[in-house]
């Protein structure tokens, strides 16, 4: 530490959030039991950083520094804010609690461990998947209130509002604060694999509104999905979500031309896909087949590989494709995916067959659904009929670069 | 610890003749003696059908004496169960069980103290 006035303490706390600051949060919130007391003891800790910083210098480990500031926060809090004898004792408790700790060990796996507690309660199935969303962004991610609430349309009081009862929710109604056990583990994380798969959907098509990605979201989604492989490095879904999030991601900039426009996968410039993206995922699908314990997620990125292998569109190994779908079908027999599946079929079979098994999916309220129909009564040159389910297209979309794309695919003919 | 109330949401009027009330009776009975041998049980309770119920309600002076339940609707408490648990995935793991026994969704809301 240096004796003189330091003019970088500022951006070394600004640097601090959001990813550091939700480190201390996840600490605070084991130690204190409650994540808005957590939260509060982590603020009084970057207020007293910031005062205290300029002046002493940046200390080593700042994250450290807030940690054991924030501990001592937090039991200032509960002392002075209650006279209650129960406080005095909660407090008495931390201290020792906070000797017996010691501050040193809070730099290692304590972290990690913390980290994927916070990840688990966030993503609790006693909270609206909705609310689950906000909370991870929030209190994993880092995000602000504010910019969540922009990234879902919401008011910034309506997502304030429903992050702070959900906190409630997780403090009275006592969601655990731990990592489930073996036996719930997998149904757990499907659930937490389940939302930042929602986030990066979200951001990769916009539910509604005139924007058809929001990056920022993706990105998000991604570093969330890199947290967790860093969290938990054995588990194949986890590589396969962050391989599946990677691969699709590659491409986002060529999904929509310089004017907005919506650009099909086949039509899209290969030469501008992220190549990094590209090697990052493929890797990730080679671990996962070395594993062999294959799922949802793994077989979505390898079946995302084998598109992002091709050099263009006409050299995409689709009898690959089918058979991974085929797979895909047997461990997730939805709906969606008898669909994408038929649309491999549709280039290994012909569209006739293809359109057969479309045609016997209950997906009438989804868009894309009315799309492919489209495009395979196209290529049969059943023309009018085609007209006909492009409106229905169009007319089962509130994503309006997608509308545009439909109009013009329907004028086109 | 904290209490839970889980609460028994029934439909209205008589149990459909596919509802097998001697099974569920044996299985709610048991679950009870599990639920006491587990130091998890606190009080229970079944309830008359919601056309029993009377609302009072205070006001301006007066008190308005009404018939019926207070919030209208097709299902309505048909009782309950208050339970002590570790946290909410004890208190649900319970729900679960009483769920079953039941074949009626349970409502877990926790005590404030």
């Amino acid at each position: 530490m240096s004796d003189t006035p330091h003019p970088d303490a500022a951006a070394a706390i600004a640097r601090l959030v959001p990813a550091e600051t939700t480190r201390a949060v996840a600490i605070l919130t084991r130690i204190a039991g409650d994540i808005g007391l957590a939260e509060d003891a982590v603020q009084d800790a970057l207020a007293a950083a910031l005062a205290h910083w300029p002046v002493a210098g940046v200390p080593p480990s700042p994250v450290g520094w807030i940690v054991t500031t924030a501990k001592r926060k937090l039991i200032d809090r509960l002392r002075r804010e209650s006279s209650r004898e129960v406080r005095h004792v909660e407090a008495t408790a931390l201290e020792a609690l906070g000797r017996a700790d010691g501050d040193s060990d809070e730099a290692g796996g304590a972290i990690a461990d913390d980290r994927l507690r916070m990840l688990f309660t966030c993503c609790h199935p006693a909270l609206a998947p909705q609310v689950r969303v906000a909370l991870t962004l929030r209190l994993v991610g880092g995000l602000t209130t504010a910019a969540i609430a922009r990234a879902f349309l919401v008011p910034e009081a309506t997502m304030a509002q429903r992050i702070t009862r959900a906190k409630h929710k997780i403090r009275d109604a006592r969601i655990p604060y731990r990592v489930p056990d073996a036996a719930d583990l997998p149904e757990r994380l499907a659930g937490v694999l389940a939302v930042v798969y929602l986030v990066f959907n979200e951001g990769y098509t916009a539910s509604s509104g005139d924007q058809l990605t929001r990056g920022d979201l993706c990105t998000e989604a991604i570093r969330l999905g890199r947290l967790l492989r860093d969290l938990l490095p054995r588990e194949p879904e986890v590589a396969g979500l962050l391989a599946l999030m990677l691969l699709v991601d590659a491409r986002r900039h060529t999904r929509t031309s310089a004017d907005g426009d919506l650009v099909l996968l086949g039509d899209q410039d290969r030469t501008r896909w992220d190549r990094a993206r590209i090697d990052d995922g493929h890797a990730l699908v080679r671990e996962c087949l070395r594993v062999n314990r294959p799922g949802p997620y793994q077989l979505q990125a390898a079946i995302q590989a084998v598109h992002t292998d091709a050099p263009s569109a006409a050299a995409t190994d689709w009898p690959q494709i089918l058979a991974l779908y085929d797979q895909l079908l047997v461990v997730q027999p939805t709906p969606i995916v008898a669909l994408n599946r038929a649309v491999a079929v549709a280039e290994v079979r012909g569209p006739a067959e293809a359109l057969a098994l479309v045609d016997a999916l209950p997906l009438g309220g989804f868009h894309v659904f009315h799309a492919v129909r489209a495009d395979l009564l196209r290529r049969l040159g059943r023309v009018a009929d085609a007209a006909l389910a492009c409106d229905a297209a169009i007319a089962a979309t509130a994503n309006e670069a997608e509308r545009a794309f439909l109009r013009q695919r329907r004028a086109a003919r | 610890m904290t209490q839970y109330l889980l609460s028994i949401y029934q439909p209205d009027g008589p149990p459909p003749p596919t509802v097998n009330l001697e099974r569920i009776m044996a299985d709610v009975g048991a679950l009870t003696t599990e639920m006491q041998t587990a130091g998890a049980w606190v009080f229970a309770g079944g309830l008359h059908d919601a056309s029993s119920a009377t609302v009072v309600k205070a006001g301006g002076g007066d008190v308005l004496v009404t018939d019926g339940p207070y919030v209208e609707g097709k299902e309505h408490l048909g009782g309950f169960t208050v339970i002590r648990a570790a946290d909410l995935d004890a208190a649900l793991e319970w729900a679960r069980k009483l769920s079953r026994a039941t074949t009626l969704p349970i409502e877990v809301r926790p005590f404030r103290h």
